[in-house]
């Protein structure tokens, strides 16, 4: 008999791994089970193919859309996770097709290599929400409309608030010296702050651009090239940084060759996305205003399929509200409601 | 006395550890049409996962051939990341045509194989080191051939990459209800080729046999007068151009060249093999158990999410429990042999 002891033992554990497979996968009870066609009165369906999560602002993102669609407000959600891949995205589209979702959020890690997919989800019936970021497609009614951030908005703003700040302080008539650390060059984020800020500046005569160079979004490469900026231009006034990971880098630049900067400061800071942390540099004075990148887009698209359910036309593109914060703001409080 | 007969002892290690595979898969399939229905109770889930898996099938088929040897070969990710990269420069920034673009990834996988075989058979260098080193430089080499990851946009070959393979009387109705046919691409047909082909290829030639007997003990096959340095050297090669051809099948599937293609590829590979009753330790393997191996996993991540387990590392969990539990069934199954 203890021959065969051997053998039990493995069928018990082939059992036990088909078995787990998929009892343990089930969702629980309380949980609307994945058969659609029984629970299309109840719930309204929603896929969502998101790139990943390679930053914080992308997490914000997911989970602005997790705390939307609950099953609270009528919704299923779906979430697939591409892991910063295109074939698995298009993979996850055809998934969720094939699963009859009743509409298709897509966050495309690309801009090409749509057209077969969306074409499928289209005879399917199935409306495509595109957002952040843009997709190039030959038949645009491809997809329902596109939600995300303006960011020409964005960087006009910018430019907007600086006139603003130095006339309150006076220095409207001064010569104003700036300089611009881009983002990643060709990303939609530093083409759109880059024109936004430009539109603002050409306005003004009395302020100059010293010299614009891309920091590339991260901290490393902002220090190094605000380090040389400092360098080669003795007068700095103002210091554009297209994302706050270059703008931390930057100020560590600023203050390691012995120059100040913020609202007490000798350098004037503005910076994009405004995640926690860039709003403790400002309630620390290192930065004076931050422009925000919003990730919370779940709210937003909500209303989108309400309308889209209530059978309306949208508009085929929406931008998200933003906003900024400075200094003279109530920075203590906005850090509490502060998500990301 | 008849039952007997049937008991599983009588099995070969190889027909045993196929036979789990088989029935786990199935319980697994069966178990998530059961309990999930939605998607997976129509066919083309199943073709979607085969579409998706058709390169990791050749790739792993190349593993099992190498590890049933006794070796190991941990260069084909970066072989298929390389031969992704190389063809879509040459197809878009050198207007070459197709077919070369098939005989480059062919020869490049060839090459690969040809001189890790060399240095593993010949010379008698550890095989995890040589390929370690492959998988390195090819890898470097795909991000010296070009950084930047880019859709193809040659027209021969997107018209190639939609070619669809109707397999009949498999389609459904869509969500519209309008009937659409299953499908699968040319790579899943080229993948199931390469599984008779390699199937054939190792139970039924002289060379197949003797992968066994070298694996499963080399000084033995040595006394039996066959050429182990040379069954080696092929064993490798073969691995080499199958890297080759499931290179071409990752290319045409997503049709796009970037270094970080197919990360991880080898590990997926390795699983496969291993859930399919490949033994590390060489000597036992099936291909046919390859193949369900790769389409094992393939469903777990289609169960992870659809049951709204919805993170991207409970399909690596999932993985990584059922590779153990396979590893323990082995490990039975060694101990039985030992105990018979």
């Amino acid at each position: 008999m203890k021959r065969y002891s051997g053998i039990f033992v493995v069928v018990l554990l082939a059992c036990a791994a088909g078995g787990w497979m998929f009892f343990g996968c089930v969702p629980d009870e309380k949980a609307p089970s994945q058969d659609t066609m029984q629970d299309e009165e109840d719930y309204i369906v929603i896929g969502l193919s998101q790139i990943g999560s390679e930053s914080d602002w992308r997490n914000a993102n997911t989970g602005s859309f997790r705390s939307e669609f609950t099953a609270e407000n009528g919704y299923y959600l779906l979430f697939e996770d591409a892991q910063q891949k295109q074939e698995n995205q298009l993979k996850a589209v055809r998934d969720l097709i094939l699963q009859e979702v009743d509409y298709i959020i897509l966050d495309p890690i690309v801009e090409t290599g749509w057209d077969t997919v969306l074409m499928e989800a289209k005879d399917a019936g199935i409306p495509v929400i595109l957002v952040d970021r843009q997709i190039v497609v030959e038949d645009e009614d491809l997809y329902t409309c596109w939600v995300g951030s303006d960011f020409r908005e964005e960087g006009r703003r910018a430019g907007q608030w600086l006139a603003d700040y130095l006339e309150s302080q006076g220095r409207r008539e001064e010569q104003i010296r700036i300089v611009t650390l881009q983002g990643t060059l060709d990303s939609s984020a530093q083409i759109g702050r880059t024109m936004g800020f430009q539109d603002v500046l050409s306005a003004h005569g009395n302020w100059e651009m010293l010299e614009r160079r891309s920091g590339e979004f991260t901290q490393a490469k902002g220090q190094e090239v605000m380090r040389d900026l400092l360098q080669s231009h003795k007068e700095i006034d103002v210091l554009i940084s297209e994302n706050d990971n270059m703008t931390f880098g930057a100020i560590e630049a600023i203050e390691s060759a012995g120059r100040t900067c913020g609202p007490d400061g000798d350098i004037i800071v503005i910076s994009f996305d405004a995640v926690r942390t860039a709003i403790q540099f400002m309630q620390e004075g290192k930065i004076n205003a931050d422009f925000e990148c919003n990730p919370l887009l779940g709210p937003k698209v909500s209303k989108i399929i309400e309308e889209l359910e209530a059978g309306e036309r949208v508009e085929k593109i929406q931008y998200i509200e933003e906003q900024y914060f400075d200094t003279s703001m109530d920075l203590e409080k906005i850090l509490e409601e502060r998500t990301y | 006395m008849k039952k007997k007969k049937f008991s599983l002892k009588d099995l070969t290690d190889t027909n045993l550890l196929l036979t789990i595979t088989i029935v786990v898969f199935f319980l697994m399939y069966i178990g998530a049409i059961l309990f999930q229905g939605g998607g997976f109770t129509k066919p083309q889930t199943f073709f979607n996962i085969l579409n998706a898996n058709a390169a990791l099938i050749i790739l792993s088929c190349g593993l099992s051939l190498v590890m049933i040897t006794g070796g190991i070969d941990i260069s084909v990710g970066g072989v298929t990341a390389l031969i992704s990269m190389c063809c879509a420069v040459y197809l878009d920034f050198h207007g070459g045509n197709v077919s070369t673009s098939l005989l480059m990834a062919l020869g490049i996988g060839l090459a690969f194989g040809i001189f890790q075989g060399f240095l593993v058979a010949y010379l008698d260098i550890q095989p995890f080191i040589i390929t370690l080193a492959g998988m390195f430089f090819a890898r470097g080499l795909t991000t010296i051939v070009n950084t930047k990851p880019f859709n193809v946009a040659n027209e021969a070959f997107t018209k190639l990459k939609l070619t669809r393979v109707i397999v009949p009387g498999m389609g459904a109705p869509n969500r519209r209800g309008v009937y659409v046919d299953a499908y699968v691409e040319l790579g899943v047909v080229v993948a199931i080729l390469v599984v008779i082909v390699m199937f054939c290829f190792l139970r039924w030639t002289k060379l197949g046999r003797s992968f066994y007997a070298v694996g499963g003990n080399h000084q033995s096959a040595l006394m039996l007068g066959i050429n182990v340095k040379r069954t080696r050297f092929i064993s490798h090669v073969l691995c080499g151009l199958l890297a080759g051809i499931g290179g071409f099948v990752y290319f045409l599937h997503v049709g796009s060249g970037s270094a970080a293609h197919a990360t991880g590829a080898e590990m997926d590979a390795i699983a496969s093999s291993i859930i399919g009753g490949t033994m590390l330790t060489g000597g036992v393997g099936n291909i046919v158990g390859t193949f369900f191996g790769v389409l094992s996993l393939g469903t777990i991540q289609n169960i992870v999410s659809s049951a709204g387990l919805d993170e991207a590392w409970w399909s690596g969990i999932t993985r990584a429990v059922m590779l153990c539990l396979f590893l323990v069934i082995q490990s039975v199954v060694m101990a039985r042999k030992k105990k018979a």
